[in-house]
């Protein structure tokens, strides 16, 4: 389904859970980045990013497509290393710990901070391998590994419709199935916060809502910071909405990413103060 | 509307050529071409087919059980068998295999997981795998006769030294399936593995192995029987032997292989000899085609779409 599919058939985004009290700024940031920027090779992808992202909050990030939202989420647990031609500059703060200090192991890194991808990428194992894959690398003290899988597929939802078949392969659910085993698996180690990147773009509508759901519950245990095409998804789940775009260096030509407006869910969607914002907001460009 | 107008333009100026759906006559160059192609394959088939025929024609009357459970003898053909070649070939092939899976396959890994490739050192390793694919299997004889057996190693003419000579001709072809394999497994796995915070080991064992391994076994088959079937570089290592008897062990005393010793009974005179050297073949043949059927298995049996 397409975004512009979404945004035809429903109604005109609106922060649903306004009821949720969300401070003018992060009680408790997780990360803090200050004057981020990330180039490929010679290409400057992301430019002077700095915001903080709060602790058990739903951050959202939103704009059009190439404008570095995946670059800036792959950088909170390292998996730009991954990329040989990434390079970070700027600061990316973890409970204030310098992300990208010298002594920083990034395997560390990463089993404190889970991701979510955008294509449901389950291992081509079990049901209960998958889930056991993470607490089993990283050597997590486990009594009992099959109250664990339980858990853990009870808190991501999924207990219900697979604890019949723990032992099939995991190829055999259906898309949205597998992609809440892939977050169920990204929770099993009991990670501090969950990046999702466009976890729901391949899924169709009542799939995305049952992610939308378990999002919205797991928000009380772990901090989430999700990408999305989906401008209603944002309004729906996120406490708060950062918006990045491309900008365009007018002598140079050179395109790169950077931070617009970043805000309170509700600000956003119903009073932005950047004239950009509103105009990706009402479907005027994007 | 003068937009909508020129699409309309477009649109039909499109439409008119393919207007006609029929067919224009035939197509000449395209079926001259299929008819080259097929007369290629018809070849290859027939000379396969003509060979095939001939050996099973001339071997058969000797191909029965003392073919594999007597000794050879150069007095008398009709009671002569092929079982210390047979069993030197095992010896050999397994020396082959204990030595080239886990250093073809620990090549490939570095190769493909942790080598960066814009490093001069590995780009030159990658073009000498190449290289080493095209050596002609000759060369790896001389190279064993030099460093194995007398040089620096110095193993004597044991089944080990052919082991090793062997080793060295079809490692490329190991490396390369199993290179190719492993390029196989989806990057989204290894992303999922390492976002979980497994390190790059255990990505690598417990995810791009397992996915990979019908690849790298494919490739081994096809390698083993790629050397189950040489004969040149073994008779510079040692296996020109006449053994009357069975090899004392893979570093130790005289041996031979099925290739070599069909190679000895097809050079002597005797019409009885050259049977002999026709039954070992179809022995040989059978077990080359049953290598190649279980890698073919094997590839389709597990090549599937992630
Ligand atoms: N691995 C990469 N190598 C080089 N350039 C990349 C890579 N990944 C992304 N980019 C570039 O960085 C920019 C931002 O990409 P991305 O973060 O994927 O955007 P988004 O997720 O917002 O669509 C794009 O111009 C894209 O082409
Ligand atoms: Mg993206």
């Amino acid at each position: 389904m397409t975004d512009q599919a979404t945004r035809a058939a429903g109604p005109a985004p609106s922060p649903q859970r306004a009821a949720r009290d969300v401070p003018d700024v992060p009680k408790e940031p997780v990360f803090t980045t200050q004057d981020l920027n990330i180039h490929y090779g010679s290409f400057h992808a992301v430019t002077d990013v700095s915001m903080e992202f709060g602790k058990n909050e739903i951050t959202a990030l939103i704009g059009p497509s190439g404008c570095g939202k995946s670059t800036v989420l792959r950088c909170l647990n390292r998996m730009n290393d991954l990329i040989p031609a990434a390079r970070v500059s700027g600061e990316v703060r973890y409970h204030g710990i310098e992300l990208y200090g010298p002594k920083i192991d990034p395997i560390e890194v990463r089993r404190r901070i889970g991701m979510v991808f955008q294509k449901a990428n389950p291992f081509p194992k079990s049901i209960y391998d998958n889930i056991a894959y993470g607490p089993r690398v990283t050597g997590m003290k486990v009594d009992n590994m099959d109250d664990l899988v339980e858990q853990t597929l009870r808190r991501a939802a999924l207990w219900d419709e697979v604890k019949d078949k723990l032992k099939q392969n995991a190829y055999g659910l259906s898309g949205g199935q597998q992609q809440r085993l892939c977050i169920a698996r990204a929770i099993a180690t009991n990670p501090d916060v969950v990046l999702m990147d466009e976890p729901c773009s391949a899924l169709d509508p009542i799939a995305t809502l049952r992610i939308e759901e378990l999002m919205a519950e797991l928000r009380e245990l772990y901090t989430i910071i999700i990408v999305t095409h989906n401008m209603q998804q944002a309004a729906r789940v996120s406490d708060r909405t950062a918006f990045f775009t491309v900008k365009v260096n007018e002598t140079t030509g050179d395109r790169t990413g950077g931070l617009v407006e970043y805000d309170r869910t509700t600000k956003i969607f119903e009073n932005p103060s950047d004239q950009r914002t509103e105009g990706y907001i009402s479907g005027r460009f994007g | 509307m003068r937009q909508s107008g020129r699409t309309r333009i477009a649109v039909d100026a499109a439409r008119a050529g393919t207007e006609s759906l029929e067919r224009r006559g035939i197509d000449v160059k395209g079926e001259l071409f299929r008819a080259v192609l097929l007369l290629c394959i018809s070849i290859g088939i027939v000379m396969l087919a003509t060979l095939l025929a001939y050996v099973i024609v001339a071997g058969w009357p000797r191909l029965d059980l003392s073919l594999f459970t007597e000794m050879p003898s150069t007095r008398d053909p009709n009671t002569s068998g092929f079982l210390p070649a047979i069993v030197g070939t095992l010896y050999v092939m397994i020396g082959v295999l204990v030595t080239t899976v886990p250093i073809g396959v620990s090549a490939a890994i570095y190769l493909e997981e942790y080598a960066d490739s814009s490093k001069w050192y590995n780009r030159l390793i990658e073009v000498n795998i190449q290289n080493l694919a095209a050596v002609p299997s000759i060369v790896f004889g001389i190279l064993g006769l030099a460093f194995i057996v007398r040089g620096p190693w110095g193993l004597g003419f044991v089944a080990f030294a052919g082991s090793l000579t062997l080793m060295m001709m079809v490692l490329p072809t190991v490396i390369i399936a199993s290179r190719e394999a492993i390029r196989g497994v989806p990057s989204t796995l290894r992303h999922a593995s390492l976002g979980l915070g497994a390190t790059r080991w255990q990505t690598v064992s417990r995810q791009v192995l397992p996915v990979s391994l019908p690849g790298i076994l494919t490739g081994t088959i096809l390698a083993m029987s790629r050397a189950i079937g040489e004969t040149a570089p073994l008779l510079l290592v040692g296996a020109t032997t006449f053994v009357r008897f069975l090899p004392e062990g893979l570093f130790d005393g005289a041996y031979s292989v099925i290739t070599v010793q069909i190679f000895q009974w097809a050079m002597r005179p005797q019409e009885e000899f050259r049977t002999l050297a026709a039954a070992g073949s179809i022995v040989l043949v059978a077990l080359l085609l049953l290598m190649n059927s279980v890698a073919i298995w094997l590839r389709n049996k597990y090549s599937r779409a992630y």
